[in-house]
């Protein structure tokens, strides 16, 4: 739990992006409801909830991964600050909204190409061509990713050959390389033992004074040790959004309580 | 601790067992069975065609033109003629399968009209090939008037092998795991760059693999380039592709008339001469050869291009 001991007023805290009365469907089918939640600029946000409360439906609407399949649609907005854009107005290309925002998959995904390559994509199609640049860029992010240590000598083999932590350490370092001003995570050390499990944890705590994180967990106690700001979901709805000491230890709801103490049914 | 009996009726159990076993090894000789007749009966074929043509696979087999001495006569104009029909074949079914089966995975909307495309290319891949040779026919050599040439039969072997190329495009795009397309766009990737970047290579081994299997199927094909008209009896090559003079490359042996492998091998069956059935099993091993190279090629090229590839 990072928040002080005296919690800042939360309208005096910067909000970096903003869902206002969002919903989202499926076809005919409503996966979000109304949603109003805040992102503090610079502090970890994690969403939890039951399996199929709709978490990565809301994660996808930031970066417009709904929008690569027929039949989705937004009602609403999710608004990005400073510059106040709706991210979800159809004027806003998606291209260019995920130009902004970086996401971390659930599954480590990287490109069957060299590491390089991997962390150097996303600047590549920003257009970067200068090899010095790219290079420095790249190491940066896989500094910032605490991953540059275990591959500096062999950045040109393949990333399929890294361990499962490591891919996913390369994963995140690829999303840092261009810089998002947003990263979102979807339960990313789901598919990893409690080794890498502990050292993505560390980064995504180290990595908060750098970027703004929202990041969707099933695991209790990893949303506790690594968040700001905790948003229970249940339905495709907003039950409960507060620092995250209170919500684990002062819910509001006797919902958010029981799904918190194991006692959900 | 006192040893507890076991409840459970081992006898009965063991008895299943065996009698499992029994039917497994009956099962593994029924099957080596099969595979062994299907082996042995192409093994007396090649050996047959091998007693039969190998005397006759000289130098000269391979550099004489067809001859009505069964001796002097050779295979130039033929492999000649298969080499750039080939050649013509994959230029044109290549690009435009690949191309098609791009656009249908990764841009087409999912709709009534797409499904229609879909069923219909799976069943071009069925179409008996003498029902493209008759198509070629009426719209090639009649309509366009390009004759009896190279440039009509690889056109011919382009469309038969058109569907085969698609589908198998379009197999290795979708063997692409999802996760690895959605992390393309997630980095701000546009649909373009995702294929360029990720989609084609990555599904590059599949789609050679594909255009090989269908480039070995079109070698062999008779009948198609029977009936646009090839020539059974041919003493030219078509010309060079390169020229000394200015503007050095030609397109004159596009419109060549032409014969081929499966053509001339017809041609000699068909005469009662035995030295002539000698010449027919040797270009009939010549032709075995060049599929095996081709599906070697297949083979070695996918092993080499997959390595790379693990998701
Ligand atoms: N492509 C889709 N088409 C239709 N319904 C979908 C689709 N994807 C998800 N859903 C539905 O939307 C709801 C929310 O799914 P979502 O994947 O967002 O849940 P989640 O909270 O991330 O669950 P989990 O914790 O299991 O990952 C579920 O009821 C799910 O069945
Ligand atoms: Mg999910």
């Amino acid at each position: 739990m990072n928040a002080p001991e005296a919690k800042p007023d939360l309208d005096s805290l910067p909000i970096k992006a903003e869902a206002k009365q969002l919903n989202f469907y499926y076809g005919a089918k409503q996966a979000l409801k109304q949603i109003d939640l805040p992102i503090y600029d610079n502090k970890v946000t994690a969403l939890i909830g039951p399996s199929g409360c709709g978490k990565s439906t809301f994660l996808r609407c930031f970066n417009r991964m709904h929008d690569l399949y027929p039949g989705n649609r937004y009602e609403g907005e999710i608004r990005l600050y400073p510059d106040d854009v709706n991210l979800l107005a159809s004027a806003v290309d998606p291209i260019e909204v995920r130009m902004r925002l970086s996401m971390v998959f659930q599954k480590p995904n990287p490109f069957p190409k060299s590491i390089f390559e991997n962390v150097a994509y996303g600047l590549r199609v920003r257009g970067l061509k200068n090899r010095t640049e790219l290079e420095d860029r790249v190491e940066q992010a896989l500094r910032d990713a605490a991953l540059f240590g275990e591959v500096q000598d062999r950045l040109q083999d393949l990333a399929s050959n890294l361990s499962g932590g490591q891919q996913q350490r390369l994963c995140i370092a690829r999303a840092l390389a261009s810089e998002p001003e947003l990263l979102l995570f979807d339960e990313p050390t789901s598919a990893l033992d409690p080794i890498a499990t502990g050292s993505i944890e560390e980064l995504i705590h180290a990595l908060r004074d750098k970027v703004t994180i929202l990041i969707v967990t099933h695991n209790m106690q990893q949303a506790a040790r690594v968040s700001d700001f905790t948003a229970y979901m249940y339905l495709g709805e907003l039950i409960e959004f507060g620092w995250t000491d209170d919500v684990f230890f002062r819910p509001k709801q006797k919902q958010t309580e029981d799904y918190i103490t194991g006692r959900f049914g | 601790m006192p040893k507890q009996r076991s409840t459970r009726d081992l006898s009965l159990i063991r008895r299943l067992i065996r009698s499992g076993k029994r039917n497994e090894t009956l099962f593994i000789a029924t099957g080596l069975a099969a595979l062994a007749l299907a082996v042995l009966t192409f093994l007396a074929l090649f050996i047959d065609m091998l007693i039969d043509g190998s005397p006759r696979l000289t130098a000269e087999f391979f550099s004489n033109y067809a001859s009505r001495k069964a001796e002097k006569a050779g295979i130039l104009a033929a492999w000649v003629g298969t080499f750039t029909v080939m050649l013509v074949t994959a230029a044109v079914a290549v690009p435009l399968g690949v191309m098609s089966g791009i656009y249908l995975e990764e841009y087409a909307p999912k709709n009534r009209f797409t499904d229609l495309i879909e069923i219909n290319i799976n069943n071009l891949a069925g179409v008996p090939s003498i029902v493209y040779g008759l198509l070629a026919l009426g719209m090639f050599v009649h309509t366009f008037g390009m004759g009896a040439s190279v440039a009509t039969a690889g056109l011919t072997l382009a469309l038969l092998i058109l569907p085969v190329v698609i589908v198998a495009t379009r197999e290795s795009i979708r063997a692409i795991p999802g996760s690895i397309r959605e992390a393309a766009y997630a980095l701000g990737a546009t649909r373009w760059q995702t294929v360029q970047h990720h989609v084609l290579p990555y599904s590059m081994p599949g789609i050679l693999t594909g255009v090989i299997i269908g480039l070995s199927r079109a070698i062999g094909e008779t009948a198609p380039i029977v009936i646009i008209g090839a020539v059974t009896f041919i003493a030219f090559l078509p010309g060079s592709p390169v020229q000394s003079a200015p503007p050095f490359i030609s397109f004159d042996w596009l419109s060549a008339p032409f014969t081929a492998m499966p053509i001339q091998i017809f041609n000699w069956t068909s005469r009662p001469d035995a030295a002539f059935q000698a010449n027919a099993s040797a270009a009939a091993l010549v032709l075995v050869a060049m599929t095996v190279v081709m599906n070697g090629l297949a083979i070695w090229l996918r092993y080499r291009l997959r390595r790379n590839i693990k998701w």
